[in-house]
Formats: C-alpha cells, structure tokens, sequence
C-alpha cells in the first residue's frame, strides 16, 4: 500500500507554491503530483520521497493535509494496459475513485496510482492476474 | 412535570385574557407612580385606560437600558420603599449598575416561578439541590434558592467558586440536581475529572443552566460528561432574574416564557414592529404583576424567536428559542436580519468545519452579497473531492435555512482567518467601500 499525501489548497495565488516551497525546504522530493480543482478549492495528490516527513513538514506550516492509502500499479506497456488493469479491478467488484500515472525514473515503466475503496481486495485480485502492484519501498522511503 | 399545572396549562383565551388585566394594571400603576413612565406616555399621546386588546401593546413607548441606569437607584421604583424588602443588581459589566426592587408578593412570585424551573427541569421534593450560582446582588443564587425552597426540595446555598469543594459536596450530599452557569458546570465535570471522581457514577441526574449563551452541542458535552439532563433556563435582572422562561425537560426544544407574568413580544430591531412568530427578532417583555420595578416594553437586546406550535409537555405558554445572540451584532443583508451568532451555531453542529467564520459582505449591483468564509478542521478526510463538495453544499444549505437567506460559501484552510485577542472579528462589511458600491 502507498501512502499519499492530500492537501487542501484553498483558490488563492500563491498557496500551490507556498506548498511546493515547504516541501523543498523539508527536504522532500516529489515522485508524484496531481491536482484535483473545482471552482472553490483544489486538492493537491502527491506521492513523496518520504511521505510523514512531508506530512509533517506541511502540518507545521498550517496545511489541511491527511494521508490516503492507495495503490500503485505497474501498467503493461502497450495499448490496451490500462483497460487489462481495470477490467481486473471492475471483475473484482473494486470502484475506482481515482487515477493518476506517473513515469519511473528509468522511464520504462508506467505506474498508475488508484484509489480504490478496498485496497486489500484490489491488490489481491490484480496479483492473481499476474499484474505487478509496487510495494510502497519501491516507490518512496519508509519514514515511520 | 409542572409546579401549577392549572396555570401553566391554563387554555390561550384565558390566558390571554388574564394578560390584558394584569397589563391594564400594570400601566396604571407606573403611570401613576413613575414619572418617567408617565412622561414617556404623555409624549406618545398614549392614555393607560385606553388599552382595548394586547395588540394595543404595539402603541407603548419601549424601556431600553439606559432609562434603568439614569434612573439610578430607585427612580423606576413603582412601589414607596417601604414596601421593597430587597434590591439586586445588574452586573454593570458594560456600563453603570442598575437597580432593581422587589416587593414582598415580588418575592412570593419570583419563588413561585423559579420553582417552575426546577419542576420543569424534573426536579421535585424529593430532590437535593446544589445551588451553584452566585448569591449577593446577583439575582441567580438567592432567585434560585427560593425556587427550590419553594418546590419543597432540599437546597444547598454553596454559592460560587471554590470548585473542589463543590465536587466534594456533590458526592458526599448525594446532590441530584446542580444549578450554575453551563460553563461553570462543565469546569466542575473536568475538576472532578481530575480528582478522580466519576460524576456519572453519582445520584446527580439533572442541571439547571442559565445566566450565559451557551449552544446545544455544548449541551450534550455536559450532559455526556456529567450523566445528566440539562436544560437552559432565562432571565434577566431588568425583568425579574431568572425564571421568565424555563426549557421542559421533556422537549428540551425552547423555553416556555411564564406569560401569565410576562408580555413576550419579539420586534424587529430596525423597524422596531413586532414580527409574527416564527420570526427572529429582538425579544421584549412587559412585565405583567411585578410591582416593585414593573417595565414596560423593555428592549433586552437579546435575539431569538419564537418556536411555532404546541409542546409535548403540555404547557400552553410559547417557547422562545435559545437567545442566539445581541442585536448589537445584527446585519441586514437584504432586507432580512442576519446575526452572526446563527452562522456559528449552524458550524458548531457540521462535522468538518471549525466555528471559525468570517462574513464578507460586498455588493453587486443593487443587491448585498455575502459570502461566508468557514475553515474545514485540519482532521477532515477531504481526500475525494466529492466530500469537500458535500461539506460545501451542507454548510451552504444550512446557513441559508437558519437565515432566510442564501449566502455562498467558501471552504478555507484551517487556521487562515485572522485570531484576534479580543472580540473576533466576524464581518467584513465591504458594501459601502469604493467600487463595492454601484
């Protein structure tokens, strides 16, 4: 499972390079960042380095800012990858309540990060499907 | 449970004609004993024997504060000292002290009504009664003594202050019923907390609170930590002291005002009319049978409203919704009057936001717009947008219905309005600034 870091940006300038600046200054790299808006405010997903460090860092700074669980998936490579993955996790019964990817550093292997309501359930389904799900030490420091 | 059933339930007509006699006499005796009273009518052109219903109410001169306070000590008198047998007074916290008498059947009528309270709180004889409030010139502790002597229960004169000994006497007393201030009552809950007393785990079951606003969710904070009932009680010195309006333990939902004393009217602050019920507005009493100080008309700058329909318990006198605020604090956004207290008291019941707001008022054309800005608390799993935007059309949804108007609202990051040291500031009215006005 991966923990990923979720913070509440108000609609106002400044505020996503206020939190950039504090997670620069902690120290911590970004492996992942998304963001999800609406007219009134935006939530901000990212997959850090070493995620509590960041956690922490962005608390103390005053951010509205919690961990999630998602998972991270090795997609295959080639059309029609993402529909064998979620055909899986639809085969499963698992909802998909969100999605992002991200390249390796090596830039061969795409990874899908997805939240899921049952975790557990999705990885176990997609791991019988020979679908390779990353462990959280492949994709960032454990720091807790 | 009532301590006079028989008036308490008395059918409307009746009542309603027992107020209109008890009013025509209260006016005749401060017209003929108050020569402010008398003055204020003269200027009104208004003649006491020419009351025909209640609705001629409405034509009365109103009493505010500060005829109390230049009247200073006894001048709003309507009875010769002689007949007073006590004073009180007010606190004076924001200005001059003011004065009030009492009679000796004042007195025999404060009694009864405060015992009124603790029957409606479900206290009887048989009950042991901690009297916690304040006893001196503040009208809480003796206004509450002489209730519970009156029901028949035994009473406890502690007084204020000394928090562990009130721990101490509510154990070894075997106390059942604690009246104070609600704050007071949560501090005696964390004392006894900390000396290792479980007051759950001891025979007290009801609380009768008053003399400050105090919320719901504070309400069951209490009840939970102390295992008890707890129901709000109001008054004011001006008026009477505590015992003008009293929550049933039954309902818990509004206070009964004991309107066979009490004219209880609630006006628009701006335009001063009475409003219909329902409405919010600033609550005004007359008071029906005092004699020692009687008023009439008196703007107490308290904000409520009064709660529509009949109550479980069987009282036919209406119910005034826990104060909601002053009238010092009131907005008027289009044409209706909002209180920024209400805003609060819809936050304290969202999971997910804090009761940190600010209101931002501009204008858009002809017409105000408000905007609420309401933090979301730094726990609230916000991760699915879907859950931001249900908190958002909550709080929306819920501000607009308890004021009658709709506002937007705007979810901010926790911490991000401005604490100040003193009184929050809760409006930033940008309607008349340079641009903001068309």
């Amino acid at each position: 499972m991966i923990e990923q870091l979720s913070v509440f940006l108000e609609n106002k300038p400044g505020r996503m390079a206020e939190m950039a600046r504090v997670l620069g200054e902690a120290g911590c790299n970004m492996r992942a960042f998304v963001v999800a808006d609406t007219a009134e405010f935006g939530v901000a997903r990212i997959i850090a380095d070493r995620p509590h460090a960041a956690l922490g860092a962005l608390r103390d700074a005053g951010f509205s800012v919690a961990l999630t669980e998602v998972i991270a998936v090795e997609v295959p490579d080639r059309p029609g990858g993402l529909a064998e993955v979620l055909d899986v996790l639809g085969g499963a019964g698992v909802n998909v309540e969100y999605a992002y990817c991200f390249v390796e550093p090596n830039g061969e292997v795409a990874v899908d990060v997805f939240r899921v309501e049952d975790p557990r359930t999705a990885t176990g389904a997609l791991e019988a499907a020979g679908i390779s799900v990353r462990p959280a030490h492949d994709i960032y420091e454990r720091d807790s | 449970m009532a301590f006079q059933p028989e008036l308490e339930s008395m059918p409307r007509d009746a009542l309603e004609q027992l107020q209109l006699e008890r009013l025509r006499a209260t006016l005749r005796r401060v017209y003929d004993n108050v020569p402010l009273y008398r003055a204020k009518f003269d200027e009104a052109g208004f003649d006491p024997a020419s009351i025909a219903s209640l609705d001629d109410v409405a034509r009365l001169p109103f009493t505010v504060k500060d005829d109390l306070r230049s009247a200073y000590p006894y001048g709003m008198f309507a009875a010769p000292l002689t007949d007073i047998v006590r004073v009180h007074s007010s606190s004076g916290t924001t200005g001059q002290i003011t004065v009030v008498g009492y009679t000796r059947r004042d007195i025999e009528t404060w009694s009864d009504l405060m015992a009124r309270t603790f029957a409606a709180a479900g206290a009887t004889p048989e009950d042991i009664v901690q009297v916690t409030y304040g006893y001196g010139l503040f009208t809480g502790g003796l206004g509450a003594h002489y209730g519970s002597e009156r029901l028949g229960a035994l009473t406890i004169p502690v007084s204020g202050g000394n928090t562990k000994r009130q721990v101490q006497i509510l154990q070894d007393f075997g106390v059942t019923v604690l009246a104070c201030t609600p704050s007071y009552a949560q501090l005696i809950g964390e004392t006894a907390a900390e000396m290792g007393v479980d007051v759950r785990e001891l025979p007290l079951r009801v609380g009768v609170f008053g003399a400050e606003p105090w919320s719901e969710s504070m309400r069951r904070t209490i009840e939970e930590m102390l295992g008890i009932k707890a129901v709000d009680i109001y008054g004011l010195s001006e008026v009477l002291g505590p015992g003008v309006a009293t929550e049933c333990v039954e309902e818990q939902h509004g206070l009964h005002v004991n309107e066979d004393h009490f004219l209880l009217e609630i006006v628009d602050p701006d335009t001063l009319r009475p409003v219909p019920d329902g409405e919010v507005g600033e609550v005004v009493f007359t008071t029906l049978t005092k004699e020692g100080i009687p008023v009439i008309r008196y703007r107490t700058r308290d904000v409520s409203r009064v709660i529509t329909g009949e109550c479980a318990c069987g009282r036919t006198f209406r119910r005034m919704e826990r104060v909601f605020g002053r009238t010092d604090d009131m907005l008027i956004v289009r044409g209706v009057n909002v209180f920024p207290s209400q805003i609060e008291q819809v936050l304290m019941e969202i999971p997910g936001v804090a009761p940190h707001y600010q209101v931002v008022l501009t204008r858009q054309g002809a017409l105000d717009e408000v905007e609420v800005h309401v933090e979301v608390t730094p726990d609230f799993a916000f991760d699915e947008i879907r859950a931001l935007e249900e908190l958002h059309r909550r709080v929306r949804a819920e501000i607009a219905s308890a004021l009658a108007v709709s506002v937007a609202v705007k979810l901010v990051e926790p911490k991000s309005i401005q604490r100040s040291e003193g009184k929050a500031k809760r409006v930033v009215d940008l309607r008349d600034v340079k641009g903001g006005a068309s």
